[in-house]
């Protein structure tokens, strides 16, 4: 294990910098997200959450995916993928659970056929994951078996008053130490041990830590869906989506053309299963209520997908939807009303 | 205002049992005390998760719209700025007057739960509202706040304590009207040069996310279908792929709301980014004043609006800087 | 193609929402009357200049243009009686706003030009345009995908 001093992260990004593209949480505008370093921005790793989740990174909001020019009766179609020449890149300070959404996300678009572009981006990161010392209340990784005081990664940090702590798991990771390691010295194995001991105390505390999730099972999938709790359960609920907007696991999105001057530019954005026209199709929507629109948000998370990728929730529990809705609507609330009986 | 809760609770209660009413609109115990939802109780059972605290911010207005279309009359709880997207709901003929029951609540000012866990109360366990000052229990330590510095920003410019529509009242202590200028924030942005002004609202709207969080809890936006959701429409995009499109979403809807936007600040509460948006909705409040004379959007439920009436002397578009006539 | 270091002129691109029962019919005279206006003015016919939506004006920046003017009749001579009453709140408001964004004020106008004013039109025109062509480029308008490949 290594350490660098606080005060000296700076030097430390401007070293990765010269080799990556460092993507790292930055106040902009007042919020906190991950942005690309450059001298004089304002980072801010002690930030538990930022607003957006790390997911933009690999699966941007909105990503051009070909180009067509037309001259004449010609037409051109151009690629406009990420060019593997380009400086590979770093994240940093991605906490366990946004980690472990990545790995929610690359079954997605990892398996076949696979998402070229999602992967272009993803082979050319290196993440460095930093462990949580000061968790909140509406935290809940723990209760998807995530520990947040020992994220995996390629580089895992910890973060105290004094030091930030290094310590590479992967060769990819190995070889971003070997490229700072004049900043690095040894040591710092009590201080880390120390921390973990003190959050892990921390987390038991957390009020949702013991969520009770074992009704969520393919068997209950009818049951589940028809469930009338649903009704009152989406009541409040605006079909905004920030919810799926700041989730670090919410995949869906929609594919739309763009005219310009001298032809199209295709591309994708991120979607909202909360948003009227979310599988919009000729005959119309398959989803006509918001009722059926939030059932299918949360029966995602909790059976769709798990049922498909060996009982792997795609909720991770960072809480980002429990600060953010605007009504106070979130999945907690749908696991304690449905997830099963010892949720009282 | 534990009082005002207990009162709110009985008389719901009441309402229920006699068959008055149909369904209640109000507030439903959360997770924890800082985030109660917005609920509707249709039955005196349902009334034991009933709350009304000071996190209760939300403008239930806007619910309406689906359920004074049910069957029975609904009674719901509005707070004094909420009374005015009533009427304007109203006006717009969204809700139907004659099934709707409005009990006037007393508001002492509605707190915002991020700007007490900026003061470092980060995990917080309990909040206990005494008068102007906030107990709040935390992980990480007890501590106390000042009410004035944690109230929502809709709240600091609070446009007055009065109910501009009631059928009854549950009001037990005076309340006080905010102690901030409204324009003041406006008047800031038009002192500055053009291209401060820009990079104002550049650095701001390039947050947006589009989540559309602003315009579906907005009370005057009611259309059925939103030319943003309309791939017909020509200016529909989901995403925010270029600088223009933050600007174009954000200046139509804000032109769309003028004259019928009531100032309720719900779209500057719900914005996961916290963008500034009822700066933009202040600015054309400011310059109807300005240009027409006052007005207070949903102040009656009847009556034209700014932009549905005209002068034959009214300043010519190009004379106008700034909201004033050159 | 250019060479993009050759130094391009500016020119403009302008476009004109001209009512079809007055200024429309002025741009008309004016042709007719063999008075110039600039190419560069693109012109929209609309029924009424109330049916202009905001949405319109910032569509048409969006697709590149570097201002836009709205041409009705004049206040009192509206064919449908009171639609430029309305657009006249509307554009002092949306114009007064997008300035407030940090839009050059200059960029949008409004003019009023009846039928038998084919030579205030195309005075118009040449004063608007050669006001944004003062201005240069919208920039701030403007999606810069539109210009991809210029």
């Amino acid at each position: 294990m290594f350490k660098i001093a606080k005060e000296r992260l700076n030097e430390l990004y401007s070293k990765i910098a010269e080799t990556f593209g460092l993507f790292i949480p930055i106040k902009k505008g007042g919020e906190v997200n991950y942005h690309v370093w450059g001298e004089g921005k304002e980072v801010s790793l002690e930030t538990l959450k930022t607003v957006k989740s790390p997911k933009n990174a690999f699966f941007p909001q909105s990503e051009n995916l070909m180009k067509f020019k037309t001259e004449g009766k010609n037409l051109e179609i151009i690629d406009v993928r990420w060019d593997k020449t380009e400086k590979p890149f770093v994240m940093f300070g991605v906490k366990a659970c946004d980690y472990k959404a990545i790995e929610v996300l690359d079954k997605v678009f990892l398996a076949d056929p696979v998402d070229t572009y999602y992967q272009s981006r993803r082979e050319a990161t290196t993440i460095v994951t930093l462990a949580c010392s000061r968790p909140e209340e509406s935290c809940f990784c723990n209760a998807f078996g995530i520990d947040a005081t020992a994220p995996q990664g390629d580089v895992t940090t910890w973060l105290d008053g004094e030091n930030l702590y290094w310590q590479a798991n992967t060769q990819k990771g190995e070889a971003l130490t070997a490229a700072v390691k004049e900043l690095l010295t040894e040591g710092g194995e009590e201080k880390v041990e120390a921390q973990k001991a003190s959050t892990k105390a921390i987390m038991e505390k957390l009020p949702f830590a013991s969520l009770d999730l074992s009704r969520f099972k393919p068997e209950n999938l009818n049951e589940l869906f028809e469930d009338p709790a649903w009704e009152s359960m989406s009541e409040a609920c605006l079909g905004c989506g920030t919810c799926t907007f700041v989730c670090p696991t919410c995949q869906c999105f929609d594919i739309r053309d763009f005219k310009t001057n001298e032809g199209v530019i295709r591309y994708r954005c991120w979607d909202s299963c909360m948003y009227s026209d979310f599988t919009l199709m000729a005959h119309g929507n398959s989803r006509t209520t918001q009722m059926q629109r939030f059932r299918q948000r949360f029966m995602h998370k909790l059976v769709y997908y798990p049922s498909q990728n060996d009982g792997l929730y795609s909720c991770v529990g960072c809480g980002r939807c429990v600060n953010k809705c605007p009504q106070k609507l979130n999945i907690v609330k749908v696991i304690k009303t449905l997830g099963g009986k010892n949720n009282d | 205002m534990r009082d005002v809760e207990l009162k709110m609770k009985e008389r719901a209660s009441e309402l229920l049992k006699s068959g008055e009413v149909a369904r209640v609109i109000g507030w439903k115990k959360g997770e924890f005390y800082h985030d109660p939802q917005p609920a509707s109780f249709e039955s005196v059972e349902e009334l034991n998760a009933f709350v009304y605290n000071g996190f209760c911010g939300a403008n239930l207005s806007k619910y309406l719209i689906q359920m004074s279309k049910k069957e029975g009359k609904t009674a719901i709880f509005l707070k004094p700025c909420d009374s005015y997207s009533f009427n304007q709901l109203v006006k717009e003929h969204r809700i139907v007057r004659e099934n709707i029951h409005v009990i006037a609540i007393e508001c002492q000012g509605k707190l915002d739960i991020e700007k007490i866990k900026a003061k470092g109360f980060d995990f917080v366990t309990e909040v206990e509202e005494n008068g102007d000052e906030i107990a709040v229990a935390s992980l990480y330590g007890n501590g106390a706040v000042q009410k004035d510095e944690v109230l929502l920003g809709k709240c600091e410019t609070c446009k007055g304590k009065v109910h501009q529509v009631k059928d009854e009242e549950i009001i037990l202590h005076e309340m006080q009207a905010g102690k901030k200028n409204r324009f003041e924030e406006v008047e800031k942005l038009e002192a500055m040069t053009e291209d401060e002004r820009f990079a104002f609202w550049r650095e701001q709207l390039q947050k947006c996310i589009r989540c559309n969080a602003c315009r579906n809890v907005c009370p005057a936006c009611s259309c059925l279908k939103c030319v943003f959701d309309n791939p017909a429409s020509g200016i529909a995009a989901k995403a925010n792929d270029d600088k223009f499109e933050e600007q174009l979403f954000h200046i139509i809807r804000a032109f769309h709301v003028s004259g019928r936007c009531t100032d309720c600040g719900e779209c500057s509460r719900v914005c996961p980014q916290n963008i500034p948006l009822h700066l933009l909705n202040r600015k054309f409040i400011k310059d109807i004043d300005g240009l027409y004379g006052e007005y207070q959007a949903g102040e009656t439920a009847e009556g034209k609006t700014p932009l549905t009436s005209y002068t034959e002397g009214d300043a010519e578009p190009n004379d106008v800087v700034n909201g004033e006539v050159r | 193609m250019q060479n993009v270091t050759e130094k391009k002129e500016f020119t403009p691109n302008i476009v004109a929402f001209c009512c079809n029962w007055c200024s429309y019919a002025g741009a008309d005279l004016a042709g007719s009357s063999r008075l110039s206006y600039p190419a560069n003015v693109k012109i929209i016919r609309v029924p009424c200049s109330c049916r202009v939506n905001p949405s319109f004006i910032l569509k048409a920046y969006q697709q590149g243009a570097d201002g836009v003017i709205l041409c009705g009749c004049h206040p009192g001579d509206c064919h449908y009686v009171t639609g430029n009453y309305y657009t006249r709140r509307r554009m002092s408001l949306l114009f007064s706003f997008l300035n407030y964004m940090g839009i050059e004020k200059e960029r949008t106008r409004v003019e009023w030009v009846s039928a038998a004013e084919g030579a205030r039109f195309s005075a118009v025109m040449n004063d608007f345009v050669q006001k944004i062509t003062e201005l240069g480029e919208n920039k701030r308008l403007t999606d810069l995908r539109v210009k991809e490949g210029e």
